[in-house]
């Protein structure tokens, strides 16, 4: 599967059939600090994936001078 | 997963809820709990309107959605700091969000006001980016708001930005500031507005969750000056916590909040009045965003102008 990471921007393989958690925990995220998408579609740690899927890990923290 | 409500396939788990919601229950959770935070802490009314302001980002974007949603009568403020793209991306946003739900927004740059824009203020100054960042959003904003006539102006500050900033101030022992930690400010000058954040009680995962679902098209890439920021490395450490204790950072606030806030009221006993300068409200004779104004023109003009790449934030 292809895994679009962003901060920085890069993309990412993995292979065969696995749920979103261990996606995470393979790319050692934690996944209170992302969303996980798959084209419209947000999905939950227990969701499976595989080989064909097309997936965005994208973070959810924003900071610094604080919001807005 | 299934949606505790309605048992139909779950978009979204919330841990320290123990719960998961499909796409539509999820939403109903998010005005809930917003409606919560504006009913406990009487932030505004139907017939106040409410300036909402916004970064282009998922928290504020989000906070001016669920309003407009809910009935309430807005109007957005956008701050443009003159961050190179990033300024130029995230002020589309906001006017694309504005056009899209036919909403005014109000525009200021900050380059107006401070004669430079927030990377020529921290190159000028060398005071860390985002203390002076945050300086100046304050400052326009209560500036826009009453000079606008609102009476109050919402922030999408959300749980972990809250957690966050407790973390900070406690592991100073910051009085003062955790005097005036609260999700409501009130008004204590008639050049004062309020100052509420309507989405103290959702977790930054759920707001972004909101923005994805409600199809709103927000600036995900982070400001240039957030890398390494005090406020990051916190959070950092309440995620790692919250991982292994769900509703950790909720209960940290939370319990603040409910049992030792009060603890801290009269540490920070102030006296406001009008900025000499320039009008606005201060606790001394100059306010803190015209002496970094003048700090910054004093070095566009002496021999000290000269730029140092790389100094960056706090």
């Amino acid at each position: 599967m292809k895994i679009k990471l962003r901060n920085p921007s890069r993309e990412v393989e993995l292979s065969g059939r696995k749920r979103v958690k261990e996606v995470l925990r393979e790319l050692d995220i934690l996944p209170s600090t992302v969303l996980v998408i798959r084209g419209s579609d947000l999905l939950t740690a227990d969701e499976v994936v595989g080989d064909e899927d097309v997936l965005e890990v994208r973070p959810v923290m924003s900071g610094g001078s604080g919001a807005p | 997963m299934k949606c505790r409500k309605c048992g139909g396939q779950a978009v979204l788990e919330l841990p320290r809820h123990n719960a998961a919601f499909c796409s539509a229950d999820f939403q109903e959770f998010f005005r809930k709990q917003v409606a919560e935070a504006i009913r406990k802490h009487k932030m505004f009314t139907r017939e106040e309107p409410v300036l909402v302001a916004v970064s282009g980002g998922k928290d504020s974007l989000a906070l001016w959605d669920v309003l407009i949603e809910t009935g309430y009568q807005t109007a957005g403020l956008y701050l443009d700091l003159g961050i190179f793209d990033y300024s130029v991306e995230s002020k589309t946003k906001c006017e694309a969000f504005a056009a899209s739900r036919g909403q005014k927004l109000l525009v200021e740059r900050v380059a107006d006001s401070m004669g430079a824009p927030i990377p020529e203020v921290q190159r000028a100054t060398r005071r860390p980016t985002c203390s002076a960042c945050g300086l100046s959003k304050r400052y326009l904003m209560n500036r826009a708001a009453v000079e606008h006539g609102y009476p109050v102006i919402a922030t999408g500050h959300n749980l972990d930005d809250e957690a966050a900033v407790l973390f900070g101030n406690v592991l100073h022992w910051q009085t003062d500031a955790l005097s005036r930690q609260s999700p409501a400010l009130a008004s204590t000058h008639p050049k004062l507005a309020r100052r509420v954040k309507p989405l103290y009680r959702l977790s930054e995962r759920e707001t972004a969750a909101y923005a994805f679902l409600r199809g709103i098209d927000y600036i995900v890439d982070e400001c240039p000056f957030a890398a390494g920021a005090t406020s990051i490395a916190h959070k950092q450490i309440l995620d790692r916590l919250e991982e292994t204790s769900p509703g950790a950072k909720h209960n940290f606030l939370f319990g603040f909040l409910e049992k030792a806030r009060g603890a801290f009221d009269g540490a920070e006993a102030v006296t406001l009045q009008q900025c000499a300068v320039c009008g606005q409200v201060t606790t001394g004779e100059i306010c803190a965003f015209c002496k970094l104004h003048d700090q910054v023109k004093r070095r566009q003009a002496g021999p000290l102008s000269s730029t140092r790449e790389g100094d960056r934030h706090e």
